[in-house]
């Protein structure tokens, strides 16, 4: 019978059995799980015992919009993902255009050091800016302080602290982006700028016209997948401000862990994890059909 | 003219951007080998005077520096043996076998991308918790074991291999997994190393799952420690200096190491767009 049944499976099925076991039990699975949770009032006791859950239909997703840190919540998160994601691709574009002009000397190193940061650890890094941001000691005041400007309290004023939770994540992040500007860059002929070189065109327009076009592609989807992945702040206000002061730095994802796991209303907090899914859907819809991220 | 001109132009941004990126780390270094006195002075020092390798002793003497670490090492190394066992597998079967469903099978996976992880952890904590997986190594790297970008990423390059060749060796009579072993895995070892990079770095540098996975600080990872390292003893600067420096400077010297093997993975997912 299991003979049978295994000469009916093709080579390929065998294949790719074990890893779609895998994401069927880990991950569809939990996806399913979490659609239903939060139609329901899973909390401590149901932890406890399975039999104390309650459907309270769309109960969580009313209850969240009454609520007003998940706005302000919300509302940080959208602040960090449409100022910051922008920032750090620019700083991405500038710097891969550096690296882009010929005839320039030791080019692997500086693209290594621009990139370092993107590889080492989050965690540790948002300890090491807690320091470089401190309101006495830090460099970014000395800084200030040298081009005569007034030390500022980064971490402490609820003005500053997502500007500085931004400032840390362009560091953070920009080289990732750069090296795919780069890579697209370089897919640019050298006789599309010679012949707008030919034609008289100022360098201003030849950023337009010939590198904007050629990179529009990448460039939209580093955007697309920036801002997504901007959306999923939550190590950075956790190490740097643990959600403070006066909530300015809570994300949607700092919301919803505390809400799962301190408070553990995991229903109401699947409910706030699929209100971020729908925005990171209604993103990938911007995306043009003929770009496959992969394929 | 105009050409140097721009050249020292561009060289003198890139030199001052590239500082400004290592900055902060090669502080974190220095302060790490700096003496309480001198890691607390006013205003902030670049250089230790006088270095000293007591914040080290006293993170694995007294705040258990030697278990979070190896914590991380089996974590991130379990992470990527399991990750390459599942999905160089999977992905070689997209790429070069021929089965029912497996157009459809990939679409399906491919609309599935834009799922974020953290959608899963409050019923994956739940599902774990049922299998007495917490605080468990094994519950920390489940969202490692199968991943859609490692399959994309070795289906990518699969691609590339010559049908001829696999087509030979059935003629010859071996079997599909003598194949695979003796021939695909071989030619697919670039990507292979690509993809374990990848995920040694990922599950290494990884916080939010592990934060809701391990409550017992004897299970740990060097993010966790840190994390709650700094929120206890802020003050002893030089200390949490030096385990920074001990959960950042593995990955950065795996990514010096094997950076051409990493910079490929990083440009697969985005050269076709």
């Amino acid at each position: 019978m299991t003979r049978a049944l295994l000469r009916e499976l093709s080579p390929g099925h065998v294949f790719i059995s074990p890893a779609m076991l895998v994401l069927a039990v880990f991950f569809l699975a939990p996806v399913l799980g979490a659609l239903i949770m939060s139609f329901t009032d899973f909390d401590i006791y149901t932890l406890a015992d399975l039999h104390n859950l309650r459907f309270i239909g769309l109960g969580n997703y009313v209850s969240l919009l009454q609520t007003p840190l998940f706005w302000k919540a919300f509302g940080n998160t959208c602040y960090f993902a449409l100022v910051g994601a922008p920032l750090s691709i620019m700083v991405s574009l500038a710097m891969a255009m550096a690296l882009n002009v010929p005839g320039i000397g030791l080019k692997a190193l500086y693209r290594t050091a621009l990139f370092a940061p993107y590889v080492a650890t989050l965690v540790a890094a948002a300890v090491i800016w807690r320091y470089m941001l401190d309101a006495q000691y830090g460099w970014l005041n000395q800084f200030l302080m040298v081009i005569g400007l007034r030390p500022v309290d980064w971490l402490g004023n609820p003005h500053l602290s997502m500007p500085a939770i931004i400032l840390f994540s362009v560091w953070k992040n920009f080289g990732y982006n750069m090296l795919i500007l780069l890579a697209a860059l370089q897919r640019i002929p050298d006789d599309l700028y010679e012949a707008a070189r030919v034609d008289g065109a100022e360098p201003w327009q030849r950023f337009v016209h010939v590198t904007l076009p050629g990179i529009a592609p990448s460039l939209w989807m580093v955007a697309l997948l920036t801002v997504a992945g901007y959306f999923q702040l939550f190590a950075e206000p956790y190490v740097m401000t643990q959600g403070g002061p006066a909530q300015s730095t809570v994300s949607l994802l700092y919301f919803m862990y505390e809400d799962g796991f301190k408070w553990w209303n995991l229903g109401h907090a699947s409910a706030t994890a699929f209100i971020l899914f729908a925005v990171l859907m209604t993103l990938s819809f911007l995306r043009p059909k003929s770009d496959e991220v992969f394929a | 003219m105009r050409g140097g001109l721009q050249k020292i132009w561009v060289t003198g941004l890139l030199i001052a951007a590239s500082l400004v990126a290592i900055f902060p780390l090669l502080w974190m270094v220095s302060m790490s080998f700096m003496p309480e006195a001198e890691a607390d002075a006013f205003p902030a020092r670049l250089f230790p005077q006088h270095p000293t390798l007591a914040n080290y002793a006293d993170l694995f003497a007294h705040q258990r520096m030697g278990r979070f670490l190896v914590n991380s090492l089996l974590v991130a190394s379990l992470a990527t043996v399991l990750s390459l066992a599942f999905n160089v597998a999977a992905g070689y079967a997209f790429a070069k076998l021929h089965f029912r469903g497996r157009e459809k099978l990939f679409q399906f996976l491919l609309a599935l991308v834009v799922i974020p992880a953290q959608l899963t952890m409050l019923p994956l904590f739940f599902q774990l918790k049922m299998l007495g997986l917490l605080n468990s190594y094994a519950g920390v790297v489940v969202p490692f074991m199968a991943s859609l970008f490692g399959i994309f990423l070795v289906r990518q390059y699969a691609l590339g291999l010559p049908d001829e060749m696999l087509q030979a060796a059935r003629v010859d009579g071996a079997s599909e997994w003598m194949i695979f072993r003796r021939i695909v895995l071989p030619n697919l070892s670039p990507i292979i190393v690509t993809l374990g990079v990848f995920t040694f770095l990922a599950a290494w540098n990884d916080f939010l799952w592990p934060l809701i996975v391990l409550s017992d600080d004897h299970t740990y990872t060097l993010p966790l420690a840190i994390a709650a390292l700094s929120q206890e003893h802020i003050q002893d600067s030089g200390m949490v200096m030096a385990c920074a420096t001990v959960t950042i400077a593995p990955v950065i010297l795996l990514f010096l190491a094997l950076q051409r093997h990493y910079v490929r993975g990083l440009l697969a997912g985005s050269v076709k767009g």
